[in-house]
This record gives structure tokens, C-alpha cells and sequence, in this order.
């Protein structure tokens, strides 16, 4: 009887977990360049002796879907989305560099190019400041080009060029605050291929038909692990009752 | 309690804030000089509940971890400073501005605030005000018995007054500019105030060092569009019926384990 319970109440743990992840990729449905986290459960055989019945389910979040955002046009300057893989390589919290699908950038007072979140742009040498400017551009290769105050159209500058990298989807994972990481710490080297343009902003990726089927077949799977634990209070109860008599 | 359920929640949280900016930018589509707010989403912190790459064994680490996201919210509401369309409508006092660049007013108080509606009226005194009433700087007085007043492209205000032949220059209207427009403050009455992150105003003549234009006998209408709002309001309404979803879902889970067992 133990058996049955504590399998099936796995099941039921990890489904809510799972239901976890789906809701929360759910919430993010309207979150610039978010990325949606998949989730798969695994078989955990306990081994022991007499009969192998025991296999727990343990839920892992196997990594992100990495299909593209749908690209909606906004017409801001300051907005920048990437075409096809790539990432825009920022200063996270730590100061240690991290990457982003999400461009809505901004020009802090300092001049220095943010992401909405207040976290610096990365540059090929570092974070990028950009002068007082009447108009600013970036080229698909993330080179940024301004008409500084002052100046005539026909003047403009190139100031810097945002970091775009493109490593491997296993060298990457996400960390604790949404940002990517290389997973050995190290800093992905800059990929000429990514494709950036502006005045777009890719939305999240989350595909809500999709999370909502999965949503539905979490909860009647859930309903299914309940069942089996009533079956097996059920078993117990009525395994008691024999004994009375 | 159930973490699937508070995940959802902030999920409709955000969407509710969505949906109060988007109907203020509708409410905003004739205000001169409105320009439209957005609201920026952020995923919350991660969970990290089974590290990857945790050994498994000796010689083995697990693949893939466990990581419960905890929702969505949102960062900012930011103002997006895209020209809106000029309204001609011939009066002479209505000025609008084609570039970058704001009018800075005075308030009652002796501060100062900074707009984009250009409509001004004159005060009793021969001021120009706008239309709540609120001294333009640097400020500039009509005199009495002025015939026509003329406003040029770079900002000098010049009437002829009657029986003159020559106009007379009477001012200058001046613009300001901030490193990060987006960064101002919105007081409400279509004015914003200076803040840390909009960095100093930068106040200067028309058409020069990058400063737009003035451009006489037109308002600048909101850079509202209708069209992308209602896109906006139906997506926001989906979002948040479909977390509405996800929150009925995991009580009815729940409300199952309490009926079952």
C-alpha cells in the first residue's frame, strides 16, 4: 500500500510543479523577448529488493524554447529586436556580462544605453555611452550611428557597437533573474551573423494555445495521481476492515 | 501556498496595469501633445529548486534542473516621445513643436514643469499662458493694441500694432531638451516635471543644437494610435482571461485533493 501512495503522490507533486512553470509562462505572455521554459518529467527508479515497482516522477526544467518572438513594430528609435538566434549582451547585477532577447532600451542621463530594466548595454569594450543626440540609428550588425546635438544630417557619428552573440543553446542557461549566462562563466565571443533591426520589439515566445492545452492536461493528470491515492486509502481501509472481523 | 497559483496572479496583475495605460493612451487620442505610454514586463525571480549539473553519481551530473519561475511584473510605464501629427487650426497663438524639445512653463508654485502643448491663450495681463492658465518662461507679453502676432520657426514673436508700419519684437520662445525625455515625470495637465533620470534641462533657441522647430497656427496632436491600442486591448484582454484560466485551474486541483481525500 506505502508503495502506491508515496508513487503516486510524486505524481502529483510534480504535476503541480509543472503546473507552476506553465503558469508562469502563462504570466509572460506580454513579457518582451521572453523566452518560454519547457518542463519534462523523468522516471526515478527506487532500487531494492522484491519486486521493482517503485518509480518516482521527478519534473526538470529541460531549457527554454528558443523559437523566435512574433516582431511587432513600434516605430521608437530605442527599440531594437534580433532576427533568428542571437543575444544582446548586457552588464548584469553582479557586473559579470549576461544576455537578452529584450531591446527596449533606453538612454539613461548619462548617456549610457540601458535595457528597460536599468541593466548597462554591452559594447565590444564595454558598457556604451552615447553622446547628446538629435536622432540615433543602429545598423543590422548592432553598430550605432547618431546625428550628435548640434550637427546637420549629413554628419552623423558611429559610437559604438552592441555586443550580439550567438553561443551554442548547452553553453547558456537561465539564471535565477530571467538573464542568460554561459555556463562555465566565461563571456560568449561576438557573432557578426546576428541580425538586429530597430524600431521593432520581439514579443514573448509563449505559445498560450499550447499552455493552455498543456494547463488541461496537467490538471486532469493531477486529478488522475489523486485518484490513485484514494484508491489506495481505499485499499487500506478495506485491508483493515478484514482484519476487524 | 501553491506557487502555480501566485504565478498566475502576477500575471494578472500585469495585465491590469496593461490594460490601465492602454486606456488612458485612448482616453489621451485628442489631447494636444499627449504621447503614449507603454507598460515594460520583466519575468520574476527563479526558483532554483534541483541545481543543473548537480552530480547524480560519481561520474555523472543531472542534464537539466528544476527551475519554478514565479511570474511576471512590471518594471515601468514608459512614455514613448514619437512626433505626433500637427493639427493646423490658423490661431495664432497655437504653436507646435516639429522635432525635439518642450515649452517650459512656470507653476504657480515658482517651479518649473515642461510640456508639448502648444495651445497658449493670453492671460489678462497680455501673458502667454496656457490654457490652464500657467505662465510660459522665459515669458512673453502681447501689448495692447497688437493687430496680429506673428511666430517664427525660430521661436521670435513679433506683432504690429496698429498705425505702426514696422512689426515689433516683443520675444523669443525658447525650448528645452532633456538627454532622456523618457525619464520625465507626468504631472497631469499635459505638463512633466524634470526628474533625476531625464537628466538636466538644456534649454536653447529653436532649431538649434538639435532643437525642433516652432511652428505657428498648429497644435501637435496625440501620437496615440487608435488602431494599435484596440490590437493592444484585445491581447491584454486574452492574456488576462487566459491567467484567469490558469488561477481556476490550480484551485480546481486543489479543491479536487480536498473533495478526494
Amino acid at each position: 500500500m506505502d508503495r502506491m501512495l508515496y508513487v503516486a503522490m510524486t505524481g502529483a507533486k510534480e504535476t503541480l510543479r509543472a503546473q507552476t512553470v506553465n503558469n508562469h509562462n502563462l504570466a509572460n505572455v506580454s513579457t518582451t523577448g521572453f523566452r518560454a521554459d519547457l518542463a519534462a518529467f523523468q522516471s526515478r527508479a527506487v532500487d531494492g529488493t522484491g519486486f521493482a515497482s517503485r518509480v518516482y516522477a521527478t519534473n526538470g526544467t529541460v531549457g527554454w524554447d528558443d523559437t523566435s518572438g512574433a516582431l511587432q513594430t513600434t516605430g521608437r528609435d530605442l527599440d531594437v529586436a534580433i532576427h533568428g538566434p542571437g543575444w544582446i549582451a548586457i552588464q548584469g547585477p553582479d557586473g559579470k556580462e549576461a544576455y537578452t532577447r529584450a531591446g527596449d532600451l533606453q538612454v539613461d542621463p548619462t548617456g549610457q544605453l540601458m535595457t528597460a530594466s536599468g541593466r548597462p548595454v554591452l559594447g565590444d569594450g564595454g558598457p556604451i555611452s552615447v553622446p547628446p543626440y538629435t536622432s540615433i540609428f543602429f545598423a543590422r550588425d548592432g553598430s550605432i550611428s547618431i546625428v550628435a546635438q548640434g550637427q546637420t544630417p549629413d554628419t552623423t557619428s558611429t559610437v559604438a557597437r552592441i555586443k550580439l552573440v550567438n553561443p551554442a543553446e548547452k553553453d547558456i542557461e537561465r539564471g535565477d533573474d530571467g538573464l542568460f549566462r554561459m555556463k562555465d562563466g566565461s563571456e560568449a565571443p561576438a557573432d557578426a551573423n546576428v541580425n538586429l533591426s530597430s524600431g521593432v520589439l520581439e514579443s514573448s515566445n509563449v505559445n498560450t494555445a499550447e499552455a493552455m492545452v498543456n494547463m488541461i492536461e496537467l490538471a486532469r493528470q493531477f486529478e488522475m495521481q489523486v485518484k490513485a491515492i484514494r484508491t489506495a486509502e481505499e485499499n487500506g481501509s478495506a485491508a483493515s476492515q478484514l482484519l476487524k472481523i | 501556498m501553491n506557487p502555480a497559483l501566485w504565478a498566475a496572479k502576477t500575471g494578472l496583475d500585469a495585465q491590469q496595469t496593461r490594460l490601465a495605460v492602454t486606456s488612458n493612451n485612448i482616453a489621451n487620442v485628442s489631447t494636444s501633445g499627449f504621447k503614449k505610454g507603454r507598460a515594460v514586463f520583466e519575468d520574476l525571480l527563479y526558483q532554483n529548486v534541483r541545481q543543473v549539473g548537480g552530480s547524480t553519481s560519481q561520474d555523472t551530473v543531472a542534464p537539466s534542473g528544476v527551475h519554478l519561475g514565479t511570474g511576471v511584473r512590471v518594471v515601468a510605464t514608459e512614455k514613448l516621445y514619437t512626433q505626433g501629427g500637427l493639427t493646423q487650426t490658423d490661431n495664432a497663438l497655437d504653436v507646435a513643436v516639429e522635432g525635439r524639445g518642450f515649452f517650459q512653463i512656470q507653476m504657480p508654485d515658482g517651479t518649473n514643469a515642461y510640456t508639448r502643448d502648444g495651445s497658449f491663450q493670453l492671460s489678462a495681463q497680455g501673458q502667454m499662458v496656457t490654457s490652464s492658465g500657467y505662465t510660459l518662461q522665459p515669458g512673453i507679453s502681447i501689448p495692447e493694441g497688437a493687430q496680429s502676432i506673428t511666430i517664427g520657426r525660430d521661436g521670435v514673436v513679433s506683432v504690429r500694432i496698429a498705425g505702426q508700419a514696422n512689426p515689433v519684437q516683443v520675444g523669443q520662445l525658447q525650448l528645452t531638451d532633456f538627454v532622456n525625455p523618457a525619464g520625465l515625470q507626468p504631472l497631469g495637465e499635459n505638463l512633466l516635471v524634470e526628474t533625476v533620470a531625464s537628466g538636466p534641462a538644456q534649454t536653447g533657441t529653436p532649431g538649434q543644437n538639435g532643437l525642433g522647430v516652432t511652428t505657428q497656427g498648429s497644435v501637435e496632436g496625440s501620437n496615440v494610435n487608435v488602431v494599435e491600442e484596440l490590437v493592444n486591448m484585445i491581447e491584454t484582454q486574452r492574456a488576462y482571461e487566459m491567467n484567469s484560466k490558469a488561477i481556476s485551474t490550480a484551485d480546481q486541483m486543489l479543491e479536487y485533493v480536498n473533495n478526494q481525500l
